[in-house]
């Protein structure tokens, strides 16, 4: 295993805790995006660009996007009580 | 159950938890573990066999296709589900009302997020259909192309409006082009039924190893995956969009 490989683990690490420590919704949807984006370069230094790709779309694109969506959806219905 | 209980019931729950992960982790292999004698067997002859230089969209695409498919329409199945759950029964008047706010909304965002959505629009729809158009090729394919694609749409909402998010793809093209996806990736298979007389094997020639062109219906089953997948990740976000402008007009 090379350095950057434990680095990468090590980030992974401290991201994933980070995300479960993050409280607030919101900002846990942006949290949430930077541990994806610390598992895709994981995945590409443990030489699988097409995972660390496919990582990077849902990780840091798709689910922050649809988190945040139905966020607002729900804010819209708490101010509509 | 008693605090007392609870706590008990969670530190013997941990420690068994802790010992199965260190138990686990103790047998995890290196990574300099040789290949598995099928992962070999693939990367060994994909290439000559395929002509395809990515031997992940081979092994995606050709040697498990059947896989990809069932895989493809658990993703249609998904954004049909949000679709027709989050549908709200829409009215003529609604969607005029709800353009009217929006139209507000949108000289409320900043000119540097207006900016900057604007700019990423372009960028991204060549980068979504380069990674889909070279799959065969270098790492990437339609599925991640096809998420990009629909990241360009998000790009639109934020730069604009949500009126010009209906007007660049309005739901019904989203739907076309998810159902042309869908309905693509099977056509391939049927070809392979058709002309080589096994559902989802090849029948195109393979072409030159390298060419954008090449990898036989590769190609083709990636840009159906692709059309599926930008369809339904459009049809999702549009559907989540739309509620949230159609009930923030209702309420105001």
């Amino acid at each position: 295993m090379t350095a950057l490989q434990v680095v990468a683990l090590a980030l992974v690490a401290a991201g994933g805790t980070a995300v479960v420590f993050t409280r607030e919704p919101l900002a846990q949807a942006i949290v949430t995006g930077v541990f994806g984006l610390f598992l895709a370069i994981l995945f590409m230094l443990f030489q699988a660009p097409d995972v660390a790709l496919s990582q990077i779309v849902v990780g840091t694109v798709a689910v922050p996007a649809m988190v945040l969506l139905t966020l607002a959806k729900l804010r819209r219905e708490d101010e509509r009580e | 159950m008693s605090p007392r209980g609870r706590a008990w019931l969670f530190v013997g729950g941990a420690l068994g938890m802790a010992l199965l992960l260190a138990w686990g982790l103790a047998g995890v292999p290196g990574s300099d573990v040789p290949l598995g004698r099928y992962a070999g067997l693939l990367a060994d002859h994909a290439v000559a066999e395929r002509h395809t230089t990515n031997v992940v969209i081979a092994t995606a695409f050709d040697y498990r296709a059947l896989d990809t498919l069932g895989e493809e329409f658990l993703l249609f199945v998904a954004a049909v589900g949000t679709t027709v759950l989050l549908r709200a029964t829409r009215e003529e008047r609604d969607e005029e009302r709800a353009a009217r706010l929006d139209e507000q909304r949108g000289v409320a965002t900043s000119d540097s997020l207006r900016a900057l959505g604007t700019g990423l629009v372009g960028p991204t729809v060549v980068l979504g259909v380069y990674v889909t158009a070279h799959g065969q090729l270098t790492p990437g394919g339609g599925f991640q192309g096809g998420v990009v694609l629909a990241a360009a749409l998000l790009a639109v909402y934020v730069a604009g409006t949500w009126l010009a998010l209906r007007h660049v793809a309005p739901v019904s093209a989203l739907e076309l082009s998810e159902a042309v996806g869908a309905g693509g990736f099977v056509l391939v298979g049927i070809g392979g039924l058709l002309f080589a007389a096994v559902f989802l094997e090849n029948f195109l020639p393979f072409g030159t190893k390298g060419d954008v062109l090449s990898g036989g219906m590769v190609p083709l089953a990636n840009l159906a995956v692709g059309l599926e997948v930008a369809g339904a990740f459009g049809v999702i976000l549009t559907e989540l969009l739309d509620q949230i402008v159609l009930r923030r007009s209702a309420s105001g």
